[in-house]
C-alpha cells in the first residue's frame, strides 16, 4: 500500500486523479471532484484501479514537467527504462473552439527510452465508491466500453492489445527502445461520445497541455528566491479549482486519516469559507488575478441562497453538499469509517464572516468595484457580526465536542467589522452604518485584549477565558489586530513554539482530540509569516521556511498535516490551506526581503540580511 | 385575427408577473436564478446596467413568447388559462432543459461544464433543470411559467 506522500495529483480544473509512484491511479473521481469514485483503491483495496507499470521488479523516479500538471513518471527496470506521462488533457478556450474533445480524458501515454520493458495494463472500474464493478464491453478496435450508470459510459483506448475482464481490462505489451503505447480513458454523458485518435494525436495533446499550463505558469509574478515550490503550489490550486463556477475545493480526497489509523476522517471535496481571504491573498499575491476575481465572485454569488448567514462550506456551485455518511470500505490504511459528505455544513463558524468580507476587501483594494448587491450584502454581514459576535461556534478547527467562545472567531469577527468600517470610510459601501461598524469592532477588540490574554500562560489563548494554546491566534499579527513585534504576540509566540512545536513545524492545538494527529501543515507556514511580518528577522523567518519545505512529498505536495518523527504526511491530500500557507508566506518573506533591501536566493536564509523590524 | 391590443398588454403584465415571481423567489433565497442578469450579461459585464439591460431584453422576449402563445390560442380557436397555463408548463420545460443547455454556448460570459482552466469567463453554467442555481430552481421557474400562461391565457381574447 503505497504511503500518502508517494501519490501526485493530476486534473483538468474540474476532477482530478491521484497517481502513485508505481503507476496506479488510485483515486479518481468522475465528472466532478465530489461526484462517486471511479477508482478508490486509495480507500480500499476493492475500490478500482489503474495500473501501467513494467511486470517484475523496478524502481520509479517521477517529475512533473517544469512549470506544468503533467506527470512523467522513469520506471526502471533489470531490461531497460520505460517514461510514463499522465495527464488530463488541458486546452485553451480559444483551441477548443477546433477540437473535437472528449468531456473528460484520462490520458497515459508510455514511451521505452532504453532496451525493452514489459508492460502491464491492469484496470478496474468499480462505480459509486466501490460498490459495483462496471459492465464491460468489448467494441472491436474502438476499445472497451464501460457502463458505470444510467447515462454515463467510460470508453478504454489503446494501440496495445487489451482483454476485457469483469469490470476492467488486462494487457501486457513489450517496448522496446523508441516504441510506445497509448492508453485514453474517456467519461461520456452525452452520447456519441467522443473517442480521441491515439498515436501521434496523444503526443500533441501532451503538448498542447503543457503549453496551456506553461502559459499559466507564465503569469506567476512571484519573483522570490522560493518560485519552484511557489509556482507548484500555484499548480496545485489551479487543479483545486474548478473553474465553470470559480470554486476552489479544499483537497481532492475523502477520509485519508488526520491520526494514523483513526477516525478524524473527513470529506474535503467541497468549498471551505474558512480558506477565502487567505485563497484571495495567495491568488492576488501572486499575480492571478482573474482567478481571484473569479473566486470572490463564487463568495458573494454562490452562498446568496443562505445570506447574511453563511454556511461553513458548500459545493462548487454553492449547493448544499450530499448529507454525511459513511460507505463500507476498508479505508486507508484501516482507518475507518471511510465518510462522503460533510456534517460540519450543520456547524455555526462565525470567523467565515471576516473570511468573505476580507476577501473582499482584497478585491476592492486590487481595483475591483462592488455592485448594489454585493454592498447590500457586506452591510447585511457586518449586522450579522454584530447581532451574533458574542455566541459560541464551533471555530475554524470544526470541533464537533461543543461550541465555544474561540479567539480565532472573534478576531475574524473584529476582521469583518474593521473591513466594513474602513470601506464605509473610503466611500465604498453605500450605507451609512460605519460608526455601528467601528463601535462593534472596540467592543470585540476589548473583549479580545481582555478575555483571551492569558497572564499565567503569558499568551492568547484558544478561547475566552481559557489556558489551552492555539496557533491560529498567530493571524492577528497580519490581519492588523495588534503589532507582531508587541511583547504579547511575542510571548504567544514563544509560548506556541515551546507547547506545540515540533522543529520547524507546529501543532494546531494539543487537547481534546488532538492525540495522534499530525502536526498542522498550514500552521507550520502561519510561524513563518508571523516571523516574516515583524516577529522576527528575515533569517529566522526564512530558515523556518526552508525547513519546512522539504515535508513536501518528491513532486512538492503538501497534505493537511504531517507526522514530525517520520515526515509521513497525514490527512487529505494535496490540501488547499497548505499550499495556501506556503504561498502566503512566501509572499510575506518577498514583501520582506524588499522592505529589508535583501535579495537573497534559495537558502539566503544563512547569507541573511541585517534583521528589521516592521515599522 | 390576431388580437394585438391584448397580445401588447397582456404579454406585458404577464412578464411583469413572472419576473417578479422569480425576482420574489430569489430574494426570499429560494433559488439564485436571476433571469434580467443572466441576459443583461449578454450584452453588458456591468452588473447593475446588466440588470437593466436584462430587464428590457426579458420584456422583449415575454412578448416575443406571447406572441406565439397567441399564435397557439389563435390556432386552436379559444384562448383560456387551462390552455396558457399548459403552454406555460411546455414553455419553462424547454427554458429548464434545452434553453439551458444552449445557454453557455452562445452566452459570451458564461462558462460551459467543460470550462477550464482558463478562468476568464466568471457566470457559472446553470446546469441541468438550472439545479446549479439551487435545488428549488426548476420549481419556481415552473410556477413562473405557468403563472405567466395562465395569466395571458385568461386575458388575451380570441
Amino acid at each position: 500500500m503505497p504511503g500518502i506522500g508517494d501519490y501526485a495529483l493530476i486534473g483538468d480544473c474540474r476532477s482530478a486523479a491521484l497517481v502513485s509512484r508505481g503507476g496506479s491511479i488510485d483515486w479518481l473521481c468522475w465528472p466532478r471532484f465530489d461526484s462517486s469514485s471511479i477508482f478508490g483503491r486509495l480507500l480500499d483495496p476493492k475500490a478500482g484501479h489503474w495500473r501501467l507499470s513494467p511486470s517484475g521488479n523496478f524502481r520509479s523516479e517521477r517529475t512533473y514537467l517544469p512549470g506544468t500538471n503533467v506527470l512523467e513518471t522513469r520506471f526502471v527496470t533489470g531490461t531497460g527504462v520505460v517514461s510514463l506521462t499522465d495527464l488530463m488533457p488541458v486546452a485553451g478556450e480559444r483551441e477548443k473552439r477546433s477540437l473535437l474533445e472528449p468531456e473528460h480524458e484520462l490520458l497515459r501515454v508510455a514511451v521505452c527510452e532504453k532496451g525493452s520493458v514489459d508492460l502491464e495494463c491492469d484496470l478496474a472500474i468499480r462505480a459509486d465508491y466501490g460498490a459495483r464493478p462496471a459492465r464491460a464491453r468489448v467494441c472491436a478496435s474502438l476499445g472497451v466500453r464501460f457502463e458505470t450508470g444510467p447515462g454515463t459510459a467510460i470508453w478504454l483506448r489503446s494501440d496495445a492489445p487489451l482483454a476485457a475482464v469483469e469490470g476492467g481490462a488486462t494487457g501486457r505489451v513489450r517496448l522496446r527502445a523508441g516504441e510506445r503505447a497509448c492508453f485514453s480513458l474517456v467519461y461520456a454523458s452525452d452520447g456519441p461520445a467522443v473517442l480521441p485518435e491515439l498515436g501521434e494525436p496523444s503526443l500533441r495533446a501532451i503538448e498542447r497541455s503543457a503549453q496551456e499550463w506553461r502559459r499559466w505558469s507564465g503569469r506567476l509574478s512571484y519573483a522570490g528566491p522560493y518560485r519552484e515550490a511557489v509556482l507548484r503550489s500555484a499548480l496545485v490550486l489551479k487543479l483545486l479549482s474548478y473553474s465553470p463556477s470559480g470554486a476552489l475545493i479544499a483537497a481532492p480526497t475523502t477520509s485519508l486519516p488526520e491520526r494514523a489509523g483513526g477516525d478524524l476522517n473527513w470529506d474535503y471535496r467541497y468549498c471551505w469559507l474558512r480558506d477565502a481571504s487567505l485563497t484571495a491573498e495567495a491568488l492576488f499575491g501572486l499575480g492571478y488575478t482573474e482567478e481571484a476575481q473569479g473566486w470572490i465572485s463564487w463568495l458573494l454569488n454562490a452562498t446568496k441562497l443562505t445570506q447574511p448567514r453563511l454556511r461553513v462550506l458548500y459545493d462548487v456551485f454553492g449547493n448544499r453538499p450530499q448529507p454525511e455518511r459513511s460507505l463500507p470500505l476498508a479505508g486507508w490504511g484501516g482507518a475507518r469509517p471511510v465518510r462522503v459528505g460533510n456534517m460540519a455544513l450543520e456547524q455555526k463558524q462565525l470567523d467565515v464572516y471576516g473570511e468573505v468580507v476580507h476577501a473582499a476587501t482584497q478585491f476592492v483594494e486590487r481595483g475591483g468595484r462592488f455592485n448594489r448587491d454585493s454592498r447590500r450584502l457586506l452591510c447585511s454581514i457586518g449586522e450579522h457580526v454584530l447581532e451574533h459576535w458574542e455566541e459560541a461556534d464551533a471555530g475554524l478547527w470544526e470541533r464537533r465536542s461543543r461550541d465555544r467562545q474561540n479567539t480565532h472567531s472573534k478576531l475574524l469577527c473584529w476582521t469583518a467589522l474593521d473591513r466594513l468600517s474602513l470601506l464605509q470610510s473610503e466611500g465604498k459601501l453605500c450605507e451609512e452604518r460605519g460608526e455601528r461598524f467601528a463601535a462593534g469592532r472596540e467592543r470585540i477588540a476589548d473583549a479580545i485584549r481582555r478575555r483571551a490574554w492569558n497572564e499565567r500562560r503569558q499568551a492568547y489563548v484558544d478561547e475566552f477565558d481559557g489556558t489551552e494554546l492555539d496557533a491560529s491566534v498567530l493571524a492577528m499579527s497580519w490581519l492588523g489586530f495588534e503589532r507582531a513585534d508587541s511583547p504579547r504576540m511575542r510571548a504567544t509566540y514563544e509560548a506556541l513554539r515551546g507547547e506545540l512545536g515540533s522543529g520547524p513545524l507546529l501543532y494546531r492545538y494539543r487537547d481534546g482530540d488532538s492525540p495522534g494527529e499530525g502536526a498542522f501543515g498550514v500552521c507550520g507556514f502561519w510561524a513563518v509569516r508571523y516571523l516574516a511580518v515583524g516577529g522576527g528577522s528575515y533569517q529566522e523567518a526564512a530558515g523556518a521556511f526552508e525547513r519546512i519545505l522539504p515535508y513536501g512529498n518528491d513532486v512538492g505536495l503538501f497534505a493537511e498535516e504531517t507526522e514530525p518523527s517520520s515526515g509521513e504526511p497525514l490527512g487529505n491530500f494535496p490540501q488547499a490551506f497548505t499550499h495556501i500557507g506556503l504561498i502566503t508566506a512566501a509572499l510575506a518573506l518577498e514583501e520582506r526581503a524588499g522592505r529589508d533591501g535583501a535579495l537573497p536566493g534559495p537558502g539566503g536564509a544563512q547569507k541573511g540580511s541585517p534583521a528589521l523590524r516592521e515599522a | 385575427m390576431m388580437n394585438w391590443g391584448d397580445w401588447l398588454l397582456w404579454g406585458f403584465v404577464s412578464t411583469l408577473l413572472l419576473t417578479t415571481l422569480l425576482s420574489g423567489s430569489q430574494g426570499l433565497g429560494w433559488t439564485r436564478i436571476n433571469l434580467p442578469f443572466m441576459l443583461g450579461t449578454l450584452v453588458s459585464p456591468n452588473r447593475d446596467r446588466a440588470e437593466l439591460l436584462g430587464f428590457g431584453i426579458h420584456l422583449v422576449n415575454g412578448w416575443f413568447f406571447a406572441l406565439l402563445y397567441a399564435a397557439a390560442f389563435e390556432s386552436a380557436g379559444r384562448a383560456g388559462w387551462e390552455r396558457g397555463a399548459a403552454i406555460g408548463f411546455l414553455h419553462a420545460l424547454f427554458v429548464l432543459t434545452i434553453g439551458m443547455r444552449l445557454l453557455p454556448s452562445v452566452h459570451p460570459r458564461m462558462a460551459s461544464e467543460r470550462h477550464g482552466p482558463a478562468a476568464a469567463k466568471l457566470l457559472e453554467p446553470p446546469g441541468f433543470f438550472a439545479l446549479h442555481y439551487g435545488v428549488q430552481t426548476p420549481l419556481w421557474t415552473l410556477a413562473a411559467h405557468v403563472v405567466y400562461g395562465g395569466v395571458f391565457g385568461t386575458f388575451y381574447r380570441v
